[in-house]
Formats: structure tokens, C-alpha cells, sequence
């Protein structure tokens, strides 16, 4: 019997979000990625003695939109409080979190996997300082003789999403993720960058089998930080805890840690060692009181979401998967609503986005962001080829010369030369100068070959350098082979 | 002798020219310098950097610049209130290399507003005593007896305001640690409303109790100095935007028609009957001035006591944690990273300090916290309750500061006792009170401290109050014999 058939997986997941301010949580200090060792830091961000936080209220503002991008309750009232914990990297040896009153609670998600809708539970998302990051002078901890600590990342907001245990194959848990990091990219939250370590998810997951009401007791692995790990450690996990199962062994409630380099998960500690946090309030700060007010106005000021985009580009007539392509960049599903402003045709301005423009800035390492053809640029582009100014074919050229140059299309069309022939009287005489030349065609034409109609098309766009009108050729072409 | 005046008198000293500051901040450091072996209320003396601020304001004064009220003033600082550049010790060993890179918000005012930081005061390590025999470094004399306490533990800067070692200076006050030495070395010691005073700087040890306040020897300076250094600070969240008095406007003999209530509760077993005396006197001196003298009732007081020590050592097992030895302070030598902490904590902490790091582990761990921590909190509750009450019908409260006068040093060696020396002033700090202590009397030879109580941010009728009290007896006139030795 195969592992799907005789196990149910269950898995829900805690998301830390670094939010996107300038400046830390409870300091001045700048939240900048990179940069020396320890310089971006003061006395508060390194908790030295005697030293207070103060809030940052951009962050109170990120973490409401984000409860309301969730569909999250806002709390009316929410605190702070003190966990304490001993680590190297941690200043104070507690963090300042938030335990018993979150800023948002009971929210969700929607997913959609494989044709299927699902809502996934979100228990609560609530405010915490980061830590700092040890820096070990050799490869690991163990074969280091010494390190060192930076706390440039120490105080610099998170948020922490927690989910309901709702996902039941590892396809929902990386559909939930890939979803949830788009809206908080989307909505401003985070700059969502993975790869620097912005996002990270813990995972918990148990086994149960099939048909049971009872959950299986489940282990934690914490702080994966793509989407790729988070799949080879769910799919390695729930493998060694089928196996387990299997041979009658009990599986331990414990928090691991994903080696990425072995593909294996390790254990960290048991819930036996278990860490007793003794949270209590933070003194230091007062109880966070939001009035319904300030939910409002944020809610007022909440940009488009990658569903309510997703669900107006396929009104416009793009195709779910094309509207999914679209939207799973924001950068270039903000260039597509820019261009569109200008340009009357979505499902054209799709394929061109889509096609040709991805395509060069994926040839050049470029994205979106900084593309060098402007979202004016494309839909003036778009216009003239709409107009019949331009073919299709042409326009590569210009949308590759735009690119180049950073001229505007009209202008290099100009300087090039570039405009379609359209005009009948002229282009009937090149038509019949290439009859002329190319009789064995035409007779072949006659005599039932329609390809030889093709070879003669491509003759008069050779000879026009390609700016022939290609509809007003073939039309010249087949009238007058029909004469 | 010229230095023991008055911060008003020795402003006027500095105005009319009679002095230069550098005169006169050598004369303090000059005491000091004779004074001090015998009280040992200075961690750190700061001669040098004194007599360059001395100097500067010199060249204010040749140049007719108008001083403020503090300018040219030595002052002394409590030790867990940071000084850049200058040690923080927080009468820990563990931070006896502490120069912190900053400067707390009070110190920062008082710089301002000119005063001369002569030095650094003894305390109990980390303000958790109640007779600076806590220090990590030495116990602190009484001036008045040098063979008893100065109470705690803010003792340091009682016991040099009370041997006019500087005219003025700040203490912290916790559960009673401004108000319960400034009784026992006979000075004026207030713990102004939490809110009032900036935290910014202060090292914690119990954040939601701890408050600056000053102490001086009469009235009128005391109020001198919170002008200075209260008011909002947008580096404490906790400091409150209150618009903030000239607190020597409220300075007035009269006191008829305030009303003054009695708590029963302060007066019970194990009052000094001689204390209880005194303070008995001092409510008569009142009368006389025309207050309306009432007994009342604080019904809660009774669990002030274990519901603070449940609540502060929760705090400062928090708020210590981060003294291991790593990034600062003192570190001890071991062979591995977890034996350095320990044995950094073991050596660097004293037994007072690790008996409550303990309590308040204990108290916040799981399956301990509803019944201690949050009970706790709740009794706060109760007791900021009990206060709301009283004053909706009076406008100070009047008690003991302490139920003794300052005991011998070493004379109590059991923890519990000791803590009994704050039965009154505590429930003000769980109930975020300001309150003031003022001389009252004395007890054979020794000072007694009387304590009145406002409601939040009404130091202005506590200054009313002690004033009257202060102008209409002679207790603040006296000084310790040493003095008279000593010069
Ligand atoms: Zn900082």
C-alpha cells in the first residue's frame, strides 16, 4: 500500500515576514539588507543597559494591512509582552513579542490547487523584533574557534503569520506560501525577498491515517527559506514519518532543523527541553490601542490584491493562465496596468508582455523593475501597430531598438524608415515587377500550388525590406494572379 | 563654610560674583575629598571633568550671561543612571567596566540646564536593598551615626545631600528607595508620579515601579531640580505628555483648608512607638496650620508587600537576563561559553540580586504564572483602588516613610526583615504615585522621615504640603555632627 494511500498528511505553517520600513522597530536605526558588520545598530538596538524602546508606528500601519489583506480582525487592543530566552544573538535575552493579544486574528486564504478552491485557516498574525545573526569563522558552529555576532538584522520587524493546520498535501502548503508571500508583496508589507532571508517558514507537520479524526503528533522545522526546501523538507519529513509509523515507532513532538546540504531533517530539541518562555507584559511599552478609525483609513488606502487583479484582467478577456502569469509578478503585472491605460487591447498588451518583452529582458538579466522600454513606450508601440502603421514584424524591430536606445517607437520609426507601405498604387507596382521576375511561380500558383502564393509574399516583403503591408500584399497578389 | 547653603543661596553666590564656579567646585571636590572616607557615599569621582564645565560657565558669568537656577550647582548621580563616558557600575560588580555610550535623558537635562556632575553615588547592586550594605563595592555610612545605614537604595545620594557632600542630588525609587533613605539620613526625597521623569538611561531593575526623582535638603531645592528634570521624553514610551508646572509656584505657608487623610493601616504593628510619636507630633503641626486632619483606610495595604515581590523580581529576572558577561561589563575566565556565563553571574552577582532573579523566574515560569504574576497584578489593582478612593476625598495622605529610624550596619542580616523597612512607601509605587519624604523629626539622635502622598501628578500639592510643614519647624536646620568634625 502506497504512503497516499494509507496516510493524510497535516500541515499548517508560521510565516516571518520582515515588514518593509526604513527604520527598526523599536529604534531610528536604519532596516537597510547589507551593509558593514554592526553598523547599523545604536544603544537600544543593542539592548545595553538602561536603554527603552519606542514603537514605530509604520509598523502598527504594515501590520494592519496585512490583518486586512488576510481578512483578519483587528484587535482593538493589543500589547506587547517579554519572551524570554538566552541566545547569543539575542541583546536583551528576551524579544519583545506579542503572546495572549495579537494584532490580527482569525483571518484566511484562499487557494486554488489544481482546479480546486480551499480556505486555509489564519490563526493570527502578530509583531516581533528579529534577532541578530552569528557569524562563525569557519564553515559551522561546531568546526568555528570563534564567533562573532552582527546585529545590523536585530530589531528590524516581523510579522508572524500563523496558520490553521488546514493543508493536507505538500501541492496546498507550496500553493498557501506562493499565495501568501504575493499578497504581502502585493500589498506592500514586505519586499518579500527570499533569497535575503525576508520571508522564512517553520513547518509543522504530522501524519494520520487516512480517515482519522485525530491529528498525529507533529514535528516543527524551523526557518526554511524557499519554496524549494520547504517542498524537499515536507516531502523527506512525511517520508520518515510514514516510515516510523510503519515500524511502530512513535514519532516525537520536537523541533528540527532542515539541512539543505543533506536533504534531511535533524532533531533540535524535544518537547521535553522545551523552552519556558515566562512571558509577561513588556513594561516598557504601553498597551496598543487602535481605533476603528485608523483600521479604516488603512483599509482606504489598500493597493489591488493578486486575486481582485487576477479576476479583472480575466473580465478583460485574458485567459485564467495568462491572468496568472501576469499577476505572479508584481512588477510586471504593475507595467501591464500601466501600459494598459494607454492601450485599449489587453489580450494584445498581454502577448506582448508575456512574449516578446519577457523575452528580452530574460535574454539581458533584467526584469521588470528596470525595464529600459516604459509601459508608454510598449502601449505607443501597440497603437501604431493597431493603426496599421507598423506589422506585427516590424514591431520586434522597433520594441528591440526602443530597447537599445530608449527612443520613443514614432521616432525610430521615422529615423529608420520604418513605416508600412499601404498605399496600393505603389505597392501594385512592386506586386507586378515580382510576377514579372518570378514566372515559374506564378505558373505553379496557377496550376494549383498555393504555396508558390507564399514565396511570392516573401519576395515583395525581401523587396520592400519588410515594410510592405503583409494583408494589402496578399489581397494584390491574389487579385492579380486572378486576372 | 561657603558650601553649606542652599541651590537658591549658592546661585545667588555665583550671580553676584561672590565666588567663581570653579571655586566653588573645587571647595565640593575638596570635601568631599575629606568627607567621603567616612561616608563613602561616591562610587566615582568626576574632579576633572567638573572643573571643565566649572570653567565654561565661568566664561558665562565674565561675559554677563544670565545662569539658570541649577548652573554651575555640583551634583551627584545615582549610579544606575548613565553617564557617557563616565562608569555605570549600578553598584554591580558585573558592570564595574561599564562606560556607557550614551547618556540618560536626566542626565542629559541636568546637563543642559548646567549643573556640574561632581560624581557617581553608591547604591544597593542594581537598587535592590533597602540599606546600600547591598553594593557590590562597600556599604554607604549615615552621616547622622556612621555606624548605621543610610538607608537604601538610593543610599549614596542621601547620605551625601545629608553630609552636604553636593547640594543635590538624584536617587531611584522602586519601592520606597528615594523616600526611605532620604528618612533615614533626615533630607527631602521625592519619587515623583511614574510618568513624570524619564527612564531613558535609568539601568531597570523592576520597569514597571522604577522612578527618578531628586534629593535635597529642604523643599524649595527639591522642586528647583524637578523642574529641571521632569516633563515628557519621546524616548520613553512610558513618560507621559503632561504640561508641566513651575513647581516652586506652589510653595506656600498656608495650609488651611487641606484636606489631609490618616490610613489607619500605616500606624499598625510594628511602628516604632518613638516613630509613631513623632509622626503624631508632625499631624498636630498640621492641625495648627489649619488642615483638616482625618483617619482613613487603604484596606489592601496588607498585600502591597508580597504582591511587590512577586511583581519587581519578576521584571528584573527579565530585565537582568542580559548580563552575561558577552558584550560588556565584567567576564569571568572559563573554558567554555556556558561555564563563562555561569560563572560570570556567579561572581558578578551579589546574593541579594540572584535571590530575587530567582523569585521572579520561579514566579513567571509555567504553571506559576496565574497563580503569583497575574494574581499579583491584580492586588495592584486593588491597591490603585484603595487609593482612587481617598483622594476623591483628600488631598494628601500622611504616614511614616519608614516604621524605624536607620538601624546598625550588619544589624539585619535576615532578607524578610529588611523588607519590612518599605511597608509604606511600596503601595505608592504599585500604584504609580508621586510622593515625598520630609524631615519630621528625630528619634534619639537620629532622623525621622514623614511621608505624604498625592494623586498622579499632583507633586505640586506635596510640595504645598512640605513646605508649609518644612517653614513652620526646624528639623531641615539641623545637620550631622561629622560635618562640624569634618571641616
Ligand atoms: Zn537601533
Amino acid at each position: 500500500m502506497s504512503f497516499a494511500d494509507k496516510y493524510e498528511m497535516v500541515c499548517g505553517v508560521e510565516t516571518h515576514v520582515e515588514m518593509a520600513t526604513k527604520t527598526k522597530i523599536f529604534c531610528g536605526c536604519s532596516t537597510e539588507f547589507g551593509g558593514a558588520q554592526n553598523t547599523h545598530v545604536c544603544p537600544v538596538c543593542l539592548g545595553l543597559p538602561g536603554v527603552l524602546p519606542v514603537l514605530n508606528k509604520e509598523v502598527v500601519n504594515l501590520a494592519i494591512k496585512a490583518g486586512l489583506a488576510l481578512n483578519c480582525e483587528i484587535a482593538q487592543f493589543s500589547k506587547f509582552d517579554r519572551k524570554n530566552y538566552f541566545y547569543p544573538d539575542l541583546t536583551k535575552n528576551y524579544q519583545t513579542s506579542q503572546y495572549d493579544l495579537p494584532i490580527c486574528k482569525s483571518g484566511w486564504l484562499d487557494i486554488t490547487v489544481n482546479g480546486t478552491n480551499k480556505r486555509i485557516g489564519i490563526t493570527r498574525a502578530h509583531m516581533e523584533e528579529d534577532a541578530g545573526k552569528l557569524v562563525h569563522s569557519g564553515e559551522t558552529i561546531t568546526t568555528s574557534n570563534s564567533s562573532g555576532v552582527d546585529y545590523n538584522r536585530t530589531g528590524v520587524p516581523l510579522l508572524e503569520i500563523v496558520s490553521e493546520p488546514d493543508m493536507r498535501s505538500i501541492d496546498e502548503v507550496l500553493v498557501y506560501l506562493e499565495q501568501l508571500v504575493q499578497i504581502m508583496d502585493y500589498a506592500g508589507i514586505s519586499d518579500c525577498k527570499l533569497e535575503q532571508g525576508s520571508v522564512r517558514f517553520d513547518i509543522n507537520v504530522s501524519l494520520r491515517l487516512k480517515g482519522a479524526e485525530q491529528f498525529g503528533t507533529r514535528t516543527e522545522t524551523k526557518n526554511l527559506n524557499s519554496f524549494s526546501s520547504v517542498r524537499r523538507c515536507l516531502e523527506y519529513e512525511t517520508e520518515r514519518q510514514a516510515e516510523a509509523l510503519d515500524d511502530g515507532e512513535e514519532i516525537i513532538q520536537e523541533t528540527r532543523t532542515w539541512d539543505e546540504g543533506r536533504g534531511m531533517t535533524l532533531s533540535l530539541r524535544s518537547k521535553e527541553e522545551a523552552h519556558d518562555y515566562r512571558y509577561f507584559p513588556e513594561p516598557d511599552l504601553m498597551p496598543l490601542v487602535i481605533d476603528r478609525d485608523w483600521v479604516e483609513r488603512i483599509r482606504a488606502s489598500m493597493p489591488e490584491l493578486p486575486a481582485a487583479k487576477k479576476a479583472r484582467l480575466q473580465a478583460l478577456g485574458l485567459s485564467e493562465y495568462d491572468a496568472g502569469v501576469i499577476i505572479a509578478s508584481k512588477a510586471m503585472a504593475a507595467f501591464f496596468d500601466q501600459a494598459l491605460a494607454r492601450i485599449d487591447d489587453a489580450k494584445l498588451l498581454a502577448n506582448w508582455v508575456m512574449g516578446d518583452l519577457s523575452g528580452l529582458l530574460k535574454t539581458n538579466g533584467r526584469s521588470f523593475e528596470d525595464s529600459p522600454v516604459s509601459p508608454e513606450q510598449l502601449a505607443g508601440m501597440l497603437a501604431l501597430i493597431k493603426k496599421g502603421d507598423i506589422s506585427g514584424k516590424i514591431g520586434k524591430t522597433v520594441l528591440e531598438e526602443i530597447y537599445n536606445t530608449g527612443k520613443d517607437p514614432e521616432m525610430i520609426i521615422k529615423e529608420k524608415g520604418l513605416v508600412q507601405i499601404s498605399d496600393e498604387g505603389e505597392l501594385g507596382k512592386i506586386v507586378d515587377s515580382i510576377l514579372a521576375a518570378n514566372e515559374k511561380s506564378v505558373a505553379d500558383y496557377q496550376a494549383g500550388k498555393e504555396s508558390a502564393l507564399g514565396f511570392l509574399v516573401g519576395q515583395v516583403m525581401k523587396a520592400t525590406k519588410g515594410q510592405a503591408n503583409p494583408g494589402l500584399v496578399n489581397k494584390l497578389l491574389r487579385d492579380k494572379l486572378a486576372q | 563654610m561657603t558650601i553649606f547653603k542652599s541651590l537658591e543661596e549658592l546661585h545667588h553666590m555665583l550671580v553676584q560674583k561672590e565666588i567663581s564656579c570653579v571655586e566653588l567646585t573645587r571647595a565640593y571636590l575638596d570635601y568631599v575629598d575629606s568627607a567621603d572616607c567616612w561616608v563613602k557615599a561616591f562610587l566615582t569621582v568626576t574632579a576633572d571633568s567638573a572643573l571643565t564645565k566649572a570653567t565654561e560657565i565661568d566664561k558665562k558669568i565674565t561675559a554677563g550671561e544670565s545662569l539658570g537656577p541649577l548652573e554651575g550647582l555640583p551634583m551627584a548621580l545615582k549610579d544606575n543612571m548613565c553617564t557617557e563616558g563616565i562608569p555605570t557600575t549600578c553598584g554591580s560588580r558585573i558592570l564595574e567596566n561599564f562606560n556607557p555610550p550614551y547618556n540618560a535623558t536626566v542626565t542629559e537635562r541636568l546637563n543642559a540646564a548646567g549643573a556640574v556632575l561632581v560624581g557617581k553615588l553608591n547604591m544597593d547592586e542594581f537598587a535592590m536593598g533597602s540599606s546600600t550594605e547591598n553594593s557590590g563595592y562597600y556599604p554607604t555610612a549615615n552621616p547622622w551615626h556612621l555606624d548605621r545605614v543610610p538607608g537604601g537604595s538610593s543610599g549614596g545620594s542621601a547620605a551625601c545631600v545629608a553630609a552636604r557632600e553636593v547640594p543635590f542630588a538624584l536617587g531611584s525609587d522602586t519601592g520606597g528607595s528615594i523616600r526611605q533613605p532620604a528618612a533615614f539620613c533626615g533630607v527631602v526625597g521625592l519619587k515623583p508620579t511614574y510618568g513624570a521623569v524619564s527612564r531613558y538611561g535609568l539601568v531597570a531593575f523592576a520597569s514597571s515601579l522604577d522612578q527618578i526623582g531628586p534629593l535635597t535638603t529642604n523643599v524649595k531645592d527639591n522642586a528647583l531640580v524637578l523642574n529641571t528634570i521632569a516633563g515628557h521624553d519621546p524616548k520613553d514610551s512610558t513618560s507621559v505628555p503632561f504640561v508641566k508646572p513651575d513647581y516652586t509656584q506652589f510653595l506656600e505657608k498656608n495650609v488651611k483648608g487641606l484636606k489631609i487623610g490618616i490610613p489607619d493601616e500605616y500606624f499598625a504593628s510594628g511602628l516604632n512607638p518613638d516613630v509613631a510619636e513623632v509622626i503624631q507630633k508632625a499631624i498636630r503641626t498640621f492641625e495648627s496650620l489649619g488642615a483638616e486632619v482625618e483617619r482613613c483606610s487603604l484596606p489592601h495595604t496588607e498585600y502591597a508587600m508580597p504582591a511587590y515581590y512577586i511583581i519587581a523580581p519578576a521584571e528584573c529576572s527579565s530585565n537582568l537576563a542580559r548580563y552575561d558577561g558577552v558584550r560588556y561589563g565584567y567576564r569571568a575566565e572559563a573554558d567554555d561559553m556556558s561555564e563563562m556565563f555561569k560563572k560570570t553571574r556567579e561572581k558578578g552577582f551579589g546574593q541579594e540580586v540572584k535571590r530575587r532573579i530567582m523569585l521572579g523566574t520561579y514566579a513567571l515560569s509555567s504553571g506559576y504564572y496565574d497563580a503569583y504574576y497575574l494574581k499579583a497584578q491584580k492586588v495592584r489593582t486593588l491597591i490603585k483602588q484603595d487609593f482612587d478612593r481617598a483622594f476623591a476625598k483628600y488631598d494628601v495622605l500622611l504616614s511614616p516613610t519608614a516604621p524605624t529610624t536607620a538601624y546598625k550596619i550588619g544589624e539585619k542580616s535576615d532578607p524578610l526583615a529588611m523588607y519590612m523597612g518599605d511597608v509604606y512607601t511600596i503601595p505608592v509605587n504599585l500604584a504609580g504615585l508621586p510622593a515625598i519624604s520630609v524631615p519630621a523629626g528625630f528619634v534619639d539622635g537620629m532622623p525621622v522621615g514623614m511621608q505624604l502622598i498625592s494623586k498622579h501628578f499632583d507633586e505640586g500639592t506635596l510640595y504645598k504640603a512640605a513646605y508649609a510643614f518644612e517653614q513652620n519647624t526646624e528639623y531641615h536646620l539641623q545637620m550631622p555632627a561629622l560635618l562640624k568634625e569634618v571641616r
